[in-house]
């Protein structure tokens, strides 16, 4: 049954698009949407009952199994297409089912005159196939399939209108940023199967991986760690698909795409294929302390970066754009302190609240006509009153308020940072203020205020329909109640959902024994998080989170509700330039653009000036130059030869024409000389 | 189904004649007995993918008459694994380039016979094993080419035909002269590649290096490898779209065929010491130096065109690496290639048909006009892109993967490339297919039942090897296992050479 999950939304995909368009033509876009809507529902109906499945049986049997089909077998390696359910399969193909169906229904209202719907659904379809094979692949090359299929949907799905250059530039930036980080997990699978088949362990499959990742002791390869470089160039796919620094460029860009999308795609799930990923690899991460610290920091960077990035932008996607990096930074963040299940926690909070205020964004640019600049809304609460609370109580959940969602994930990453490094808290306290601030600055500017709309759009503000609101409500309910699934012993709870991801993370644990021999520092933190810390510390911690938090509500409800403080004050700063720099997001697009880009086009230009020029000169040149040897050849030949033996025969003919006046044709003239010279031969002779 | 071999190579032969004696007036008649004639090689290629022995890495179905005996010579046809992928692609590519061919109103007749003549010479080259057999079909085959390219082509036809048959006949005098060393080396005199190989341990290590060079730059010029492509852009781009699909999907594929098939088990030590720079990294320069230069073109066809020798790079790389994965992944690639090209000419041939040019930057907006035909195109674009689910990720994967087990550096450039074809591909795609409507071409129709039935069975084989590579890997495995290990155990006897 597993392979259903993936496969029923191919079929849907398949449907729709090879009969999608007749369909829609006939009858109605409705029907399209039903098609694209049933198959993740069965999906996630499908994944239910094999969580409940999964429920019943004991911690460390929870594996559900299902090859399909013989994939690649040459050699050593040894493939197949083949699934697994385990409880993190579990925990993201219900993040995907569910919320995937939920989008599925929100996008029948928000495509509503949609000529190309059956377009839309189908790559929607083909998206979700992609994704649960990412989640449930049982094998780095299955999971791989899952990670470049993505990576397909979303470039389809970003240029979805594709008529707009813009578009479709901001689909191809994201599949190529993409790609430039897929190039480091594939050579991190080479790296990692040829590693292990030297031990005579080769293998991509994940359950052989965990138990025999031990090989990799020892082992160097450009003076790491086989581990370490493993794990670095996984994360350096990893920073792309989830749009980390050095590869999170492309995420903003991405919203060019219908809302839908970037409520799905770019903040529900694709995003969080890079968290789930070391999740997965998780044994294989806990062998390599540097990569770990690598990924917390690189985490903490751009939870930081994005943030700041965040405090500048007007459009109301591009506000949340950012804020989803850098709550994948949180989620980095979490794993790189060995934190697995605190981030795979947030993911989830993360996929409901994020999911919740992409859609709630999404239904009031659908109200306000395509409009994105938050500087022309404002009070829209009273027009739109559905959307404004889901988006409110979203808010509350990101910005880490407590009951609400994000609040437990959040503070359970912080606090694991605190133990791992208190500078890596300090960081992500920050981010914490600021993300705050800009979402409250964005409620404020969107549904506060005096409506700043102009006067036609204004008349035609309404409430979304049913099919938009009610995917709203049940995310803003779960952007309350996920976080219940993993309340901390500290405030009463057991943290059910770590006890859940228990089988999958426990190498956590056996593996930090291995780091413990080898390198203090991951684990001198982490004792100390399971005994030594006290109450109090983690306590206070809480409520110095919550604290900034509700300093940030308050600086954005004194700057766009009360206008008490002028937000010029922040933006004239230092002549303007710290306000220019982040609105512009530090440049760093035209740096890229600059070199890596103008460079690469730069070198194809040069090169293909070289091809046509020297070495087809080079190609052309021979062929003269043989011509020229052969004009030279031929003129020797017509003038030198061929002289010679016109030479020979011109002077035939000249002495022919001498001779032949001898030839008179007077036989009395040639008896004479016969006479004469038969005389003369007997006087020789004879004397 | 004895002779199987040599009816598939010559029923197009007669098929040639048959078109020769039809009348001149009636083109349909002509058209449709030109792929009348290349239906029995299909269905026999069907019969023989049934049939061939996938447990043995033996020459199958072989036959062998004697020909010339005053000089040894031998008609010998059989096929291993390696070759019958090749025999497979050709009968696949040719009916459909036939159909492809439709829209040629000029000299009909003799642009099927002499089709019908390249696929007679094509399918012989992958069939025979006899040296001086493989020679004369490899000769067969250069002299058609010529003519659809320098009779039916473009504006600069002419010079791109002399280049391409210049450069193909270099390279056939460097391989007529390896033959003829090998042929007398051998005593008694032999053109018997079996024995050829057989014999591959008697070869000092010197007659191996100069044989194999002077075989290795006849196929270098095929492949086509760096410095020895640039006849390839110029060919392509004059040749007419279905000669353009075969000369990417199956001339190209000689090269590396005939490096595998000769090079390979013949001259063992010299391949051992030549893999390295001639194929590991000129192959990997080719991948990237292909992809930069493709990225800058602004004909369709060109860039299509770099993609190939880019591609070409990949099967360069992989079969260097003499692991099972690289070489598997190097064959698998040559028939991947062979249908994605082909798909890839056969849609630049739909647009160029409609439009009559093939700028890059003249059209847009296509995706609106022709919706089938961008959907299909879009398979092919991934395709060539290497993406997961399709054909040519698997070839790829397994040629880097044999790869970084051989040379780490290498892997990293060749891998890089990943990104540049991504590049190159989409770029197009948004420039052509993409983007508003360009004015001029609203009026143009989408692709025709005639279109489709050559480009849906490619992007079949293209979805079914992504999902199910077995099909094609379980043929060539044993036979390319066996060959990597005759190079990788082959042991100098210089001794044993210096014999007289």
């Amino acid at each position: 049954m597993l392979r259903w999950i993936p496969l029923l939304p191919l079929i849907g995909s398949v449907v729709n698009f090879l009969f999608g368009a007749e369909i829609q033509k006939r009858m109605g876009r409705g029907a399209v949407a039903a098609i694209a809507c049933l198959m993740p529902i069965l999906s996630f109906v499908i994944v239910v009952g094999h969580f409940q499945e999964l429920r019943g049986y004991g911690p460390s049997d929870r594996i559900i199994l299902d090859s399909v089909l013989p994939w690649i077998h040459i050699g050593s390696l040894n493939v197949d297409i083949a699934f697994q359910f385990d409880p993190l399969s579990a925990v993201m193909a219900l993040v995907v089912t569910g919320i995937g169906s939920l989008i599925h229904i929100y996008s029948y209202g928000y495509m509503d005159h949609e000529p190309a719907a059956w377009r839309f659904f189908a790559l929607l379809n083909l998206f979700m196939f992609a994704m649960l094979t990412l989640v449930l692949g049982d094998n780095l090359l299955v999971m791989f399939v899952g990670w470049e299929g993505v990576g397909l949907c979303s470039w389809g799905l970003i240029g979805f209108w594709y008529t707009d250059h813009a578009n479709t530039t901001a689909g191809n930036k994201a599949f190529i940023v993409n790609r430039i980080g897929d190039f480091g997990v594939v050579l991190g699978m080479f790296a990692l199967f040829w590693s292990l088949d030297a031990s005579g362990h080769a293998t991509l499959v994940f359950r052989e991986l965990a138990d025999n990742v031990r090989h990799l002791d020892g082992m160097i390869i450009w003076g790491l760690p086989v581990a370490t470089l493993v794990t670095l160039l996984l994360f350096f796919g990893a920073t792309g698909k989830s749009a980390q620094i050095p590869l999170y460029i492309w995420l903003p860009d991405a919203m060019a795409g219908p809302t839908p999308v970037s409520a799905l795609i770019h903040a529900a799930t694709m995003v969080t294929a890079g968290v789930y990923m070391i999740g997965r690899l998780n044994f294989l991460f806990s062998m390599a302390p540097q990569t770990l610290e690598i990924v917390a920091w690189t985490g903490g960077a751009t939870a930081f970066f994005a943030a700041t990035i965040g405090l500048a932008q007007y459009d109301i996607k591009k506000v949340l754009a950012y804020s989803t990096v850098s709550q994948l930074g949180y989620m980095f963040m979490a794993m790189g302190v060995g934190a697995y299940a605190a981030g795979i926690f947030h993911l989830v909070t993360h996929a409901f609240f994020k999911a919740c205020l992409f859609l709630g964004s999404g239904s009031v640019i659908h109200a306000m006509h395509h409009e994105q600049d938050m500087r022309k809304m404002g009070g829209l609460r009273k027009y739109m009153p559905i959307t404004f609370g889901t988006f409110f109580i979203a808010t509350l959940a990101i910005a880490g308020i407590p009951f609400f969602a994000g609040f437990f994930s959040k503070d359970e990453i912080l606090w694991k940072a605190f133990l791992h490094n208190p500078m890596l808290w300090g960081v992500g306290f920050l981010a914490a203020a600021m993300t705050a601030f800009y979402m409250f600055r964005q409620v404020f500017m969107t549904f506060f205020g005096e409506c700043r709309a102009d006067h036609h759009t204004k008349e035609h503000l309404h409430e979304s329909s049913w099919s938009m609101t009610m995917p709203l409500v049940v995310l803003a309910a779960g952007s309350i109640m996920a976080g219940y699934l993993g309340v901390p012993p500290a405030l009463g709870g057991t943290n059910r959902f770590e006890q859940w991801l228990e089988p999958v993370m426990h190498h956590q644990t056996a593996a930090h024994g291995v780091v413990a021999a080898t390198h203090g520092v991951v684990t001198a933190a982490h004792g100390e998080g399971h005994g030594g810390h006290s109450l109090a510390q983690e306590y206070g911690l809480m409520a110095a989170s919550v604290g900034v938090a509700l300093l940030g509500i308050f600086l954005a409800y004194l700057m766009y509700s009360r206008r008490t403080i002028k937000p010029d004050t922040f933006t004239s700063l230092a002549r303007g330039v710290p306000h220019r720099v982040i609105f512009n997001k530090y440049y760093v697009d035209e740096i890229y653009y600059g070199t890596v880009l103008a460079g690469t086009l730069a070198l194809s230009r040069v090169l293909a000036w070289f091809d046509r020029t020297v070495v087809d000169g080079v190609v052309n040149g021979a062929a003269s130059l043989t011509r020229a040897a052969s004009w030279v050849n031929g003129a020797f030949d017509f003038r030198i030869i061929d002289g010679l033996v016109n030479l020979v025969a011109t002077l035939v003919d000249k002495i022919g024409g001498r001779v032949r006046l001898i030839q008179t044709g007077s036989i009395n003239g040639y008896i004479y000389v016969i006479a004469a010279v038969v005389t003369a031969v007997l006087l020789v002779r004879t004397w | 189904m004895e002779h199987i071999l040599t009816y598939m190579t010559f029923i197009p032969l007669l098929g040639a004649v048959v078109v020769l004696c039809l009348p001149r007036e009636n083109n349909t008649l002509v058209r449709w007995t030109a792929f009348a004639a290349t239906m029995p090689p299909l269905l026999m290629a069907i019969w023989l993918y049934m049939n061939f022995d996938r447990s043995t890495d033996a020459m199958q179905f072989m036959e062998r008459v004697q020909w010339i005996p005053s000089y040894n010579i031998q008609y010998i046809m059989g096929i291993d694994g390696l070759s019958v992928t090749m025999v497979l692609l050709t009968a696949l590519l040719c009916p459909i380039c036939i159909l492809a061919s439709f829209g040629i109103d000029k000299g009909v007749k003799g642009y099927f016979a002499l089709f019908l003549l390249l696929d007679t010479g094509m399918t012989g080259v992958f069939c025979s094993l006899d040296f001086f057999l493989f020679y004369i079909f490899w000769e067969v085959m250069l002299l058609p080419m010529y003519f659809l390219i320098g009779v039916w082509g473009g504006p600069r036809r002419e010079y791109a035909a002399i280049k391409f048959f210049l450069y193909t006949l270099l390279g056939s005098v460097l391989m007529l002269i390896a033959m003829l060393a090998l042929y007398f080396h051998n005593d008694p005199h032999t053109f018997d590649m079996l024995i050829l190989m057989e014999k591959s341990g008697s070869y000092s290590r010197d007659f191996q290096w100069w044989a194999w060079l002077g075989l290795f730059i006849g196929f270098a010029i095929k492949i086509p490898a760096f410095p020895f492509h640039t006849w390839l852009p110029d060919a392509h781009v004059e040749a007419p779209t279905a000669i353009s699909v075969i000369l990417a999907g199956v001339l190209l594929k000689m090269g590396t065929y005939g490096i595998l098939r000769l090079c390979y088990p013949i001259l063992p030590l010299a391949t051992q010491d030549m893999a390295f720079y001639a194929l590991a990294v000129l192959g990997t320069w080719n991948i990237v130096y292909g992809a930069l230069c493709a990225m800058a073109q602004t004909d369709m066809k060109k860039l299509v065109a770099y993609s190939s020798i880019s591609h070409m790079g990949y099967v360069m790389l992989g079969m260097a690496t003499l692991t099972p994965q690289g070489i598997n992944g190097a064959v698998l690639q040559m028939f991947n290639h062979g249908t994605v090209t082909a798909m890839l000419f056969l849609l630049v041939g739909v647009i160029y048909d409609r439009a009559h040019h093939r700028e890059i930057n003249g059209f847009g907006g296509l995706a609106s006009i022709m919706p089938r035909y961008t959907g299909i195109m879009t398979i092919a674009f991934f395709a060539a892109m290497g993406l997961p689910g399709l054909s040519a990720f698997i070839s790829e994967v397994l040629v880097l993967l044999g790869a970084w087990q051989y040379d780490k550096i290498l892997t990293v450039i060749a891998a890089s490339a990943v990104v540049l074809t991504a590049g190159y591909m989409l770029w197009m795609l948004q420039r052509v297919w993409l983007g508003p409507v360009n004015e001029k071409y609203t009026g143009l129709p989408d692709v025709t039942l005639r279109e489709l039935a050559t480009l849906v069975p490619l992007a079949a084989i293209v979805i079914i090897l992504g999902v199910y590579p077995h099909a094609v890997l379980d043929l060539i495995n044993p036979s390319l296992l066996a060959l990597n290990q005759t190079v990788l155990s082959a042991i100098p006897m210089e001794a044993v050479a210096q014999l007289p």
